[in-house]
């Protein structure tokens, strides 16, 4: 236990559009910072964070469009939308 | 009833009417236009000369009973600023009432004697031509408020100062149900070529007028239905979904996080200040000072996704409608600007002057890296626009648009395809968006075929944005695709969830074939939305476009695009296969 708690890792979060509903106390631009373990992907940080999996659509690591099932790294940053488009 | 045309002829002021001829009989919207624009337009006239005119048509199902969200009207002409043929539609009132009059199009030709300006009065006893003298100089918030005091609760097309003076960037304004211009067939000066027509407005006025036939009412009863619960259902369409709760600018944040985002013209894919002007900061606006203000705003009657929004002021009072993607990006990020009230100001500007967003913020986008003033710069970019409404040297030059303004100040950056500036998506690091810019007949156009669904969006699936292998054959689909909605008078974010629904697709189709009393399958679809960009296609060769005129500037081949430090690595015989079917076929 005591290993995995030091290979514990940092990652940013963000939230658009309406799943801002779900973290509240985050502005409009605002990210905040979750502690996670090593091999966590964007799917484990949907279960986390409380958001409906099934409104989540994009998954943005570092600015790159990524999978669900990407295993993320410490110091990345990760964007979770719904659906949007428009123009 | 048979469905009418009314040629205008501005030269002798008088009105025909005619039968549609069986030519055309088979379009409407975008098709109908580009037909007749394709016939009767003589591809190397001048834009602003006698021989060029504005037709304009409402869509295949608009002004039918409760078709969800149908009320496009379609202008088209030969472009003052781009050179190639144009199709630009619009919401607001217009598309519903032309169609329950029972035309199918509006011909606008001739030009009348020198300084004499006309607005029209359309109703189903026919065509008449008032003396615009009092209307003159005024724009487009004061025209809508006069007219509608003689003719209550009509559309009124029309435009505004930029228009008047023939500028490129002049756009056609239709109103919107409360009577508020705003509703813009902007791209592409169309504005300027209904100014050469002398005319200042036209009202329209449905009152009386036979309305729209259905051939089959079952098959579009079944079809309406199906496509109604595929927009009610889609997460981005349905009632408190992305675009009803935060409009289109609901993309700000997503494409800037994406790294897509052009800012300061076009030198970077993410704007630092983008939160402050993203769809979640307009709602948050909006339901802070609790006014007139709101999200969710219809710009049609029967609009079912209702995307548009009405900004409110610092006091609650209504300042603009609407605040868009486009608007907020051109006027904001790709100025260094992140003041929503100034943005709004600005967008305010722009619908009373009849100017259109993109083309608007881009121009003054590229003064600023010309040095006028400097990027970010929000008070000196709100006053510019006075320079336009004082009919200075300087107004009429951002008036022209960007590439005029570029060769005014220098500037060697310039973002356009065939004289029309970019819109708010990067094509540097969204391969398949730069490929519908390069290749579009109507310059560089987001509308024309956008591959954002599959590369941002994950909408008709997911491709990703950063490579080239595909985009050719994915933007010759939304490029066909499209043109078939343009026709069908639906507004083009029903393609959302009938990309995604199939019964909505089939529903969609349906109500089509219905309408018009015809067998229609989605193959047939692309067919006939092909055979519009093959006109367009035509046109434009005629008017001296080769493919060498199908690229994007120079500078993206060499400057690296941060945060992803691309450029743009389409190769020519990649892009040239998007059309190489018009000769073959």
């Amino acid at each position: 236990m005591g290993a995995r708690r030091l290979a514990e890792m940092q990652v940013e979060v963000t939230v658009f559009a309406t799943l801002r509903k779900y973290l509240p106390d985050l502005p409009v631009g605002g990210s905040k910072y979750i502690k996670v373990d090593p091999g966590a992907t964007p799917a484990d940080l949907i279960q986390i964070l409380g958001l409906p999996a099934d409104e989540v659509k994009i998954v943005i690591r570092n600015h790159v469009i990524t999978e669900l099932d990407e295993i993320v790294e410490d110091g990345d940053r990760i964007a979770f939308a719904p659906a949007i488009a428009g123009g | 009833m048979t469905r009418k045309i009314v040629r205008i002829n501005m030269s002798n002021q008088k009105a025909t009417y005619e039968d549609v001829p069986k030519k055309w009989a088979k379009w409407g919207g975008r098709g109908m236009t580009s037909a007749i624009v394709f016939e009767e337009i003589p591809p190397t006239c001048h834009p602003l000369g006698p021989n060029n005119k504005v037709v304009i048509a409402p869509g295949w199902v608009t002004g039918t009973p409760a078709a969800p969200s149908s009320g496009r009207t379609s202008f088209g002409g030969k472009s003052p600023l781009t050179g190639t043929i144009k199709e630009s539609n619009a919401g607001g009132l217009s598309g519903q009432k032309i169609a329950k009059l029972g035309l199918a199009a509006i011909i606008l030709e001739g030009t009348p004697a020198k300084d004499q300006w006309y607005y029209l009065v359309i109703t189903k006893d026919g065509v008449e031509f008032k003396d615009a003298s009092d209307l003159m100089g005024k724009g487009m918030y004061e025209i809508d408020e006069i007219l509608w005091k003689d003719y209550p609760k009509t559309a009124v097309i029309g435009i505004g100062q930029a228009g008047e003076m023939k500028l490129s960037n002049a756009g056609i304004s239709v109103n919107d149900p409360e009577n508020k211009p705003g509703r813009y067939a902007g791209r592409g000066g169309l504005g300027a070529v209904l100014g050469a027509r002398g005319i200042k407005a036209i009202v329209i006025d449905d009152a009386g007028g036979p309305g729209v036939d259905i051939a089959n009412k079952e098959l579009f009863e079944k079809g309406r239905k199906n496509l109604t619960e595929a927009i009610q259902e889609h997460a981005l369409t349905k009632k408190d979904g992305g675009l009803n709760a935060y409009g289109t600018d609901v993309l700000m944040n997503i494409v800037n996080e994406a790294g897509g985002l052009p800012t300061r013209n076009f030198s970077a894919g993410q704007f630092e200040g983008a939160a402050k002007i993203s769809g979640e900061a307009i709602a948050e606006v909006v339901e802070k000072r609790d006014g007139k203000g709101m999200t969710g705003h219809g710009c049609h009657p029967g609009c079912i996704i209702q995307c548009s929004n009405i900004y409110p002021d610092e006091s609650g009072e209504a300042l603009v409608s609407c605040l868009e993607y486009e608007t907020a990006w051109a006027l904001g990020a790709n100025c260094g600007i992140d003041n929503l009230d100034i943005i709004a100001r600005m967008t305010r500007e722009c619908n009373d002057l009849g100017l259109d967003t993109i083309e608007a913020g881009n121009s003054i986008a590229i003064a600023m890296e010309g040095g006028l003033l400097e990027f970010g710069d929000a008070e000196g970019a709100l006053k510019l626009f006075n320079e336009i409404r004082n009919k200075t040297p300087m107004g009429r030059i951002l008036g022209q648009g960007v590439e005029a303004t570029a060769k005014a100040f220098g500037v060697h950056r310039v973002p356009t395809v065939k004289g029309q500036s970019m819109p708010a998506y990067e094509p540097r690091a969204i391969k398949g968006i730069g490929v519908t810019y390069a290749t579009s007949t109507m310059g560089a156009d987001h509308t024309s075929g956008y591959t954002i669904a599959p590369e941002i969006a994950g909408v008709s699936g997911k491709l990703d944005p950063l490579t080239d292998e595909g985009k050719a054959d994915l933007s010759l689909a939304f490029q066909a695709s499209t043109a078939f909605i343009d026709s069908s008078g639906y507004c083009l974010f029903i393609a959302f969830p009938i990309l995604d629904i199939q019964t909505g697709f089939e529903g969609m189709v349906d109500t089509v074939a219905g309408v018009m009393g015809i067998d229609l399958t989605g193959d047939d679809a692309i067919a006939l939305g092909k055979e519009v960009l093959k006109m367009e296609r035509l046109f434009n060769e005629r008017a001296g476009f080769t493919k060498e005129d199908d690229r994007l500037p120079e500078f993206m081949r060499y400057e690296k695009l941060p945060p992803h430090d691309v450029v743009w690595s389409m190769t020519d015989e990649e892009l040239d296969k998007v059309f190489a079917w018009v000769h073959e076929d």
